[in-house]
Order: C-alpha cells, then structure tokens, then sequence
C-alpha cells in the first residue's frame, strides 16, 4: 500500500501511534527533536499508582518500534507544517499521506514563581528533579539516618492565572502523593507535608494511593498555598503559607522543598498553529476538532493529535489516543 | 547554588538626566539631611539638572491609605505636580518617597485602565486651579536614580563598604518598603521578590547584601497599624520579626528605601528593647539603620553630622568606625550654624557613649 504518516514527537503517544500504524501495514516516521525516544517518560523513576517502573512501560514501546522496522529520525525539529508535508530545521522537507501531531508539553518553568526560589536556593527543586534524584538512588542533603522535614507544593503553574497557565495539570496531584510515600519510604524519619489547593484524584487506583499516604504512611496534607519561600542561614528552607481548614497562618522550616511542577503547552505549538485550521486554546494547548467525539482530530482532514499536546494527560491516556489516532489516520487513508 | 541574578528580569527605564524632584513628607524630618544630600549629590557630584518647586505639596498618599482622602481628590493632587511639572519644562518626574512612588503609579495605572478617570481629573484640576499638564516621560523613586548612577558614585567614592580594619565586606540589610514593587512588581528595579534597587548600590560599593529569610516582610508600618494606636503593637511585632530574623548574620547596617520603614526600623529597635529587654547588633547596641542616600553620602565623603545622623535613634558611630569614615565626635550635636542643638538623654539602647 506504501502510505506513509509522519509522527512528530517520539513520546509515547507518538511511539504507541507509530506501533499500531505498523502494525496495520503503514509506514510511520517519528520525527523526534531530541537523541532519543521515549520523551519525557525517560527522566520518571516510578508511574502511579501502582509504582511501576517508567522503563516498564517505555522498553516494550522501543522493543516493538525496533521490532516493526519504524523509520525514527532524532535530533530533528519540525520548522513548518502543512497538511500533508513538514519541512525540518535543516531544510528537509518530507511529504506523507497524514501527519500526527504527538509533540507532547513542556514541564512548567518553576523559575517564573520567583517567590519560591527555585535555582535560586538550593532545597528548593522541583517534582521533576525529584525524579532523577530517586533514578539516583538519593535525594540531595537529606539523610537516611537523621530526622528531615519536606515540603511539597502542589500546582506550581497549574490554575494559575498570575503565569497564564489557568488549565489544572491534573497529573500533578497523585504525583505528589507518590513522590511523598517514596520520600518516605526511602527517608522513614521524615516528616512530610503536602500544601494543596485541591486534591483531585480522577483516576483509578488514586484515591486509594491519597488514603494510603495518610493512613500507612502519615503523611500530612495541609489546604493551603505557600505564600513564599526564603532561605535561612543554615540552608533550609523557611516556608509561609495559611491552613485554610482552621484559618490560621502557618510558618515552618524545612530540609527540602518540591515543587509539583505543572505541565505547560508545547512550544511547538505557536508553529503549527500557523497553519490553517490548527488553533490553540487558552493555554496554548492544541483544540481536538471536538473534545467528546474528534478528540484526536483536527479540522485539517490529514492531521491528527495524540497525546498531551491537545492537554495534560496521564501515561494510560496518552497510549490509548495513541491508538485512536492510528485507527483515525487508517480510515483517513482508506487502508 | 549561583548568585541570584533573577533581578535582571526586571528592568524599568530611568531617565538620565534633568528631574523633576518633589519631597517626601516625613523622610526630611525623620532623617532630616537625606533630600539634601542627594540634591547635592545630583547637583554637585554627578552635575545633573533637578528642578525642584516649592509651592509642590504632600501627595497625601498617607491620608489616602487611611481611608481620609478619596480617590478623587489624590487625583487631582496629582495631577497638580504633574502640572508643575510640566510649567517647569520637565518630563522626568522622581519621588522621595515610596508611598508616594506608589500613589503615582497607581494613579497613573489607573488613568491608563480607566481613561474616563484621568479626564475628570483633569476637569478637577482646571476647575480648582485652572492648571493643566502632561504625565510624566519616565517616573521613578530617587533610589532609582541613586541606583541607575551608582557607577559614577563608586567611581568618585572616598569610602566603600568595607570594614576598613578587616577588609571585609560590610554586610547589609535591605528594606525596599512595600509600595516600592509590591504593588507593581515591573516598576522596581528587581521586581519585588528579589529586588536590586539598593542591592545594586551595595554591590556597587564593595558591601555584601544579606538575604534573610524575612526580607520581604513589612517594617510593620501599614498606615492604619502605626496611625491607630491600639494597633501600633503589630506594627513593633512586624519590625521584630524581621530583627530576629536578621540578627543571626549579624548586619553591619540597615538601608531602607521607604522613608516610614527606615523611621521604623531605626526606632522600634528602641522600643522593643524597651519593652522586651532584647537589643540587636553588636555590643547590644542597635544596629544602624541608614537612608540610602545617607549611604551614598558617606560613600562620597559626606560629614555624617551634616547629613543629619545625629537624628537617629541608633548611633552609626560604630559604622563609621568601620568605614573608616573621620568624623568629629564633638561637632555631633552642633547644628547647621555651628549652634548646640541639644544632646538627647541616654536611652536604654544607645548610652550616648560615642
């Protein structure tokens, strides 16, 4: 049949689509701007709830895209798209029969929430520098042997309107919850608070991970933003923010502040809506053709969305649209 | 970790020359040498044209943020120093005071938002005075302009912020005030997380800012904390969290930027040792709480008695000692005219032992 669709962004959307498309005889070419596949899923340590391994899920993806003989392209940058052709930062310019648009986001720059002091102090690091830690085997300063206080702040660039990120991450919540049990799994003389605006637990298995927090492992969540964070003389972090639940203001110090960073559009995003019919919503996200029954579809017949380009997503739903969106493009091809 | 050089985000445009200057109400009585010095400074040093008009008035910012003077009538003051301003042939306007740099951007904030409110008050002024005029090309605080010279001062500077014994850096305190970049983060210098205007004029003349973990918090002056006084208790319980804060990297100095936070921050260090019993600084014996522009001036050579810092509540003698500065102990209660103004009784903090 030799009908080819270009797949910009090798994440896991990008890498499930490409799967299944060959799987149906078509020839994908992922188009990924960094060295490697896999996206962001690369720098997770553990997925919730169930604290699977990231490379779990991720080596099956890059077992079958090497098994299926799909053509992948690193380190290549999509600079301009049209409905059935892209052309690449070194000029290239490749046609195919569809395209997929699978560019994923972009982590939250904590940098821009300047009253918390990321980069600025050092125990202040984010979810995501957290990851590596736990990949690392360690989390910086703190002791396996020594009492230690942590805080982790929930939606850092998510309903936010003061950084233009007014969407809810929606990941970040039972991402915070898993982090503070590995915390204190690996630190069991910790004490560790979770400062939340709201607990939204949408998924399966997430309001059973929240009970488990505070049962099993006695971890405090408190309702509140933190108005600021200071260093102190001896490094640690001193935090301010208000129990909403009892009305009182509340200051404490702490060994090591996380912020639950949210996620944010891609930057590509502002590219390729320059061409007709790809729009953006107000986060910058990409608008699906209908949110309930074109999710993976745009209003140009030949390009198609999966993933978190379109909006946060968890690892599961991500896949899945990567699913959908082959089984989309294959009737699109008429194979 | 790197320095922090997140103020760089924030850049605001300050004019270089020919100023328009009005005072601040209580900064030439609480620290009566400041506008001065830094009328000289601008004058003399660095040769720059400020105009300044006597017949200028309060912005009334203090009785605004009381509730007593309504919006309407601040807007119209307003535009009256605009308005002399403009018959003076400026177009740089720069204010002595923070509560007033506050009052004018908000204002000018507003007319922009609200275009329908800088007509009636141009209608206002008319009819009350028959004035018109134009708003400002650029305006700033005069720590901005303090700031936006600081290499010129560095460059001509007969001291720095160095303990002249030790050839260390001075390590500094510095307050910013609240209506200086909190109300409007991007009209600061640094922004009002981590601001510059006064680092940047510490950096520039060898001290070390510290940045503690209650830099940002209020002096505690909040107008209705201070001016009712069942609340001035909260208002001696803010400057105390910031003491107590502050007093583990034992500062040299204190630099306010507000004319109310530097009043405040130099006497409530009295007034709580008077009720608590608990002193800060070296020897228990204050720490000494400077304007900027005191700052510059000694920076330049200034005679600390002639910038007025026999006013303070806390003697900058052993500052000065540390700077190297030579003063002359006997002249310190000697007026402009060289007449005794008077020696105040020792109080709890300071003994008068200088």
């Amino acid at each position: 049949m030799n009908k080819e669709v270009i797949i910009i962004g090798g994440g896991v959307a990008g890498m499930q689509c490409a799967i299944s498309l060959a799987e149906m005889g078509v020839k994908p070419t992922i188009i990924e701007k960094s060295d490697k596949l896999g996206g962001k899923l690369n720098d997770w340590y553990k997925l919730f709830p169930t604290f699977t391994s990231a490379s779990e899920v991720l080596n099956p993806l890059k077992d079958m895209i090497n098994e299926l003989g799909v053509d992948v392209k690193l380190s290549s940058e999509v600079t301009k798209l049209e409905p059935k052709s892209v052309t690449l930062a070194d000029g290239t310019t490749m046609s195919a029969d569809a395209i997929v648009i699978c560019s994923g986001f972009e982590v939250f720059d904590a940098r821009l929430k300047e009253e918390y002091g990321y980069k600025i102090y050092d125990n202040v690091i984010t979810s995501v520098d957290l990851e590596r830690m736990f990949c690392e085997g360690s989390v910086q300063n703190l002791d396996k042997n020594s009492p230690s206080r942590i805080a982790i702040l929930h939606c850092v660039g998510s309903r936010d309107e003061k950084v233009c990120q007014t969407h809810c991450s929606r990941v970040c919540c039972v991402a915070g919850v898993k982090q503070a049990i590995e915390l204190k799994e690996l630190y069991p003389k910790s004490e560790i608070f979770n400062f939340y605006m709201d607990i939204r637990m949408f998924g399966c298995g997430y309001e059973e991970l929240y009970k488990e927090a505070q049962i099993k492992h006695n971890i405090h969540f408190v309702r509140g933003r933190i108005s600021e964070a200071a260093q102190t003389i001896d490094s640690k972090i001193q935090i301010k923010s208000e129990d909403t639940l009892i009305g009182r203001p509340l200051k404490m110090t702490v060994d090591l502040l996380v912020l639950m960073v949210g996620m944010s559009a891609g930057k590509s995003n502002n590219s390729f809506a320059t061409t007709d019919g790809i729009n953006l919503n107000t986060s910058g996200f990409i608008s699906p053709k209908n949110i309930f029954t074109e999710c993976v579809s745009s209003d140009v017949d030949s390009i198609f969305y999966a993933g978190t380009v379109t909006a946060p997503k968890n690892i599961g739903e991500s896949i899945t649209e990567g699913v959908a969106a082959a089984h989309k493009v294959a009737k699109f091809i008429k194979l | 970790m790197a320095r922090n050089n997140s103020w760089q985000e924030y850049q605001k445009d300050i004019a270089d020359d020919k100023y328009f200057y009005v005072r601040s109400c209580i900064r030439q009585n609480f620290f009566p040498g400041s506008e001065r010095v830094f009328l000289n400074i601008l004058r003399n040093d660095l040769g720059l044209d400020v105009k300044e008009e006597a017949i200028h008035t309060s912005c009334t910012g203090i009785g605004y943020h009381s509730d007593i003077v309504p919006l309407e009538t601040i807007m119209a003051v307003v535009a009256r120093q605009f308005a002399l301003m403009t018959e003076a042939g400026y177009e740089n306007f720069i204010s002595s005071c923070i509560t007033s740099f506050g009052i004018y951007t908000e204002i000018l904030e507003t007319w922009h938002e609200f275009p329908e409110t800088e007509e009636r008050a141009r209608e206002d002024l008319y009819k009350a005075t028959g004035r018109v005029f134009n708003k400002p090309k650029n305006l700033a605080h005069t720590s901005d302009i303090i700031f936006h010279h600081r290499e010129k001062i560095a460059q001509k500077a007969k001291f720095r912020l160095i303990n002249s014994k030790t050839g260390e850096p001075l390590k500094v305190v510095d307050h910013i005030g609240c209506h200086y970049a909190k109300l409007f983060p991007k009209k600061g210098v640094g922004g009002s997380e981590f601001p510059y205007v006064i680092a940047g004029m510490v950096d520039s003349w060898g001290g070390d800012i510290i940045d503690y973990p209650e830099r940002r918090h209020c002096c505690g002056f909040g107008f209705r904390n201070y001016l009712v006084k069942a609340n001035r208790g909260s208002s001696v319980a803010n400057s105390q969290k910031k003491f107590e804060s502050m007093a583990p990297y034992k500062p040299d100095l204190i630099v306010g930027n507000c004319p109310g936070c530097s009043m405040f921050l130099d006497k409530w260090q009295y007034t709580i040792h008077e009720i608590e019993g608990v002193a800060y600084g070296e020897n228990n014996r204050g720490i000494p709480t400077l304007t900027y522009e005191e700052m510059a001036g000694l920076v330049l050579g200034y005679n600390p008695w002639d910038m007025g810092m026999q006013m303070h509540q806390i003697d900058v003698e052993p500052l000065l000692d540390k700077m190297g500065v030579n003063y002359d102990p006997a002249e310190k209660y000697l007026g402009v005219n060289g007449e005794y103004i008077g020696r105040p009784e020792d109080a709890s903090i300071n003994t008068n032992c200088y």
